[in-house]
């Protein structure tokens, strides 16, 4: 008590920034130096000038070299899509057009390559600090990162080990920090770190979700306001720091740091248990997929099988279209790498509003209405075919389901098995071997279809609910549209009741029912869809234990009442706070998800 | 060969970030020299500074200029990139 008079106890001060990636973090402040290098200018004369280039040409040969070599080992420990905001370095570092700024200048200013590169850098990045754009403007820390790493190596300076040579546990605070610092944190020693600049879609910010370290962007001046080995809370939940907190702060956030903590260990450790509820009604948590190598991911997360593998990747971003082999070597990939879970392959959903490079699609007025998905395949049997050829000889690896998107009616889904049944007459004749009996579904998400699931259900093996275009075909809501989005409501009564409808139709019909749309991962409404009878919820891999963990903490028969009771509500709003105060009140520690 | 395409851009996230990136990287591909001219703005097509320079946003007017043997084929490729989305749709 004595030693508190003589050291007054620092004001406590609360600041609000942007939550980047959740967690809570409590320690000691460690202010990561700006370290804007500011390169000494130096007068050349002419005789200099084609030396000075040289040496800026070996250089970005180095600079490239250290960029290919991060590339690399991100993309080996963290994934292929951290890798890819390396390439983007990389794209900087090639700039023909910078490359020949920089040289242009240097001949006329006839100063250091330094301060010529320098120069040009700052006048890109002050044309971009002035873009009303968010995205646009967290690229500059991409440019400043490529900068600054040249700068460095034109200076001869050693790679900063700062990040590495943390000695202990501390949070991070800083202006900025590259994608480079964020690669390099040890997530031992760095227990958050917190920003000045930044956004939610800087890869800094993404980096730290995947590195699962908490942190807080866009607090302004944070590093001006926190001095080395002050006392933080990070709170990466609701993006608030707290620096020098009075002991009743302390308390309270030590707790919800227990809570949380608690929280996603429960989630790692019950993650490969089955999905059942506590009166014993087993659903499927699957995870859905684009590439053959996220299979990895929705393994690691405990799915049940793969409820949507979208195929559109193969045909984006190339001339040519992709060949029958290639299409049966990934997706017997995936086939043997999920057993003995299913896949359910999605059929080629593209059209009008997606890029189809190899063919000549005309440009539509209402790309989403148009020439797309089932009714592109249909008119193109070729491409059709070789698709489903593909999917047909997998199928012999593996459990494989085939699913056709955009059903509107039952004529499609005849013509559609009438050419599946063609293909397999040839492998037949060919000798070929592939599941005889393959399950064949459709994709619920054209309102039409939705309506007369009763007819569809009687010539399909299984339904699954896409619910982002069912909600905006009957919503008659683009959601990409900022005006209207507020009307994009996945509890809207009429989306329920179509949902509802489809999922009756199916079981009358003795038929699974799914749903892979982004509503089934939607963790407030999980307990509703499971009071409706949903057999499978698919969504991306890193929700599948919360959808998981909601499904084993309730009763079925608990949540019939809630989903009947979502009935009785008139607007989509009211069902929403229903269910969330429902999630509130049976499942307390998940609603700490619960952001909003 | 010289061949100009008018385009307003479609793509959901406009000309920036992995679209630009994309867009840059299939222009260099071709032999052609490429222009991207915006309002009264021309920057070159296979530079990603230049590209992020225009910030053409979803709505933005905008005009392809290609300049050699494979021009034709280097617009119809690149404009396809802005008048649809070539990346998935993300939570």
């Amino acid at each position: 008590m004595k030693e508190k008079k003589r050291t007054p106890a620092k004001k406590q001060i609360q600041l609000k920034g942007i939550p980047a990636a959740p967690g809570i973090a409590i320690g000691k402040a460690h202010v990561f130096g700006t370290e804007n290098v500011v390169p000494p200018e130096r007068t050349i004369s002419t005789r200099e000038i084609p030396a000075e280039i040289a040496r800026f040409k070996e250089v970005l040969k180095q600079t490239k070299k250290e960029i290919l070599a991060i590339e690399k080992k991100i993309s080996r420990e963290m994934g292929v899509e951290h890798g890819r905001i390396f390439s983007a370095h990389l794209l900087v570092l090639e700039d023909s057009v910078l490359v020949k700024e920089v040289i242009a200048r240097l001949k006329k200013r006839k100063k250091n390559i330094e301060t010529v590169f320098t120069e040009v850098l700052n006048r890109y990045i002050s044309v971009l600090s002035e873009a009303k754009d968010e995205y646009l403007r967290d690229r500059i820390s991409d440019i400043t990162d490529v900068g600054k790493r040249i700068l460095r190596n034109l200076l001869g300076e050693e790679e900063e080990k700062s990040m590495e040579g943390l000695k202990e546990k501390s949070i991070v605070i800083a202006y900025d920090l590259s994608p480079s610092d964020t690669a390099m944190m040890h997530k031992g020693r760095v227990l958050g770190f917190a920003t000045d600049i930044g956004g939610r879609t800087s890869h800094t910010a993404i980096m730290a979700k995947s590195l699962e370290i908490p942190a807080v962007v866009g607090l302004e001046s944070v590093t001006d306001i926190i001095k080395n080995g002050d006392q933080i809370i990070l709170d990466g939940i609701h993006g608030v720091i707290i620096v020098n907190p009075n002991k009743r702060f302390l308390e309270k956030y030590e707790k919800e740091k227990k809570k949380y903590e608690h929280l996603e260990r429960e989630l790692v450790e019950l993650r490969f248990l089955p999905s059942e509820t506590l009166d014993g009604k087993k659903v499927v948590v699957a995870g859905n997929i684009e590439l053959p190598e996220d299979v990895a991911s929705v393994i690691s997360h405990g799915a049940e099988g793969i409820g949507l593998y979208r195929t559109e990747y193969f045909y984006m971003n190339r001339r040519d279209l992709p060949s029958e082999e290639e299409q049966f070597n990934a997706y017997k990939s995936v086939a043997i790498r999920i057993k003995p879970n299913y896949v359910i392959v999605r059929t080629l959903d593209l059209g009008g509003d997606k890029f189809l490079s190899q063919l000549d699609v005309p440009k539509e007025m209402n790309p989403f209405l148009g020439w797309r998905a089932i009714r592109f395949c249909l008119a193109r049997p070729d491409i059709f075919k070789s698709q489903l050829r593909a999917i047909l000889r997998a199928s012999a690896y593996g459990k494989l389901k085939l699913m056709y998107p955009m059903i509107s009616g039952v004529a499609e889904m005849r013509k559609a098995n009438a050419l599946l049944e063609e293909v397999k007459d040839e492998l037949r004749t060919q000798g070929v071997p592939f599941n005889e009996d393959i399950p064949v579904g459709a994709m619920i998400e054209v309102p039409s279809a939705a309506i007369t699931s009763h007819i569809l259900a009687k010539e399909v093996d299984f339904f699954s609910i896409g619910t982002n275009d069912l909600i905006q075909y009957s919503l008659a809501v683009d959601r990409v549209n900022e005006k209207i989005a507020y009307l994009y409501e996945p509890t809207h009564p009429a989306v329920l009741s179509l949902i509802k409808n489809v999922i009756d139709n199916g079981h009358k019909e003795g038929i699974p029912v799914g749903m892979c749309g982004e509503m089934a991962g939607d963790v407030a409404l999980t307990m509703i869809l499971l009071g409706m009878g949903l057999d499978e919820f698919s969504t991306s891999p890193i929700a599948v234990p919360e959808v998981k963990k909601i499904v084993r903490s309730v009763n079925y028969s608990d949540a019939q009442k809630i989903a009947e009771k979502a009935f009785t509500f008139n607007t989509g709003k009211d069902v929403r706070e229903y269910a969330k105060g429902k999630l509130r009140e049976l499942v307390p520690d998940m609603a700490a998800e619960l952001m909003d | 060969m010289l061949i100009r395409k008018e385009i307003v851009v479609a793509n959901r996230t406009g000309l920036h970030a992995r679209p630009a990136a994309i867009f840059v990287q299939i222009a260099n591909k071709f032999d052609s020299d490429i222009t991207i001219i915006k309002d009264a703005q021309e920057v070159n097509g296979k530079s990603i500074m230049g590209i992020l320079m225009l910030a053409a946003e979803k709505g933005a007017r905008i005009t392809i200029v290609a300049d050699g043997e494979d021009a034709e084929q280097a617009v119809e490729e690149l404009s396809g990139i802005l008048l649809y989305d070539i990346e998935p749709e993300q939570k």
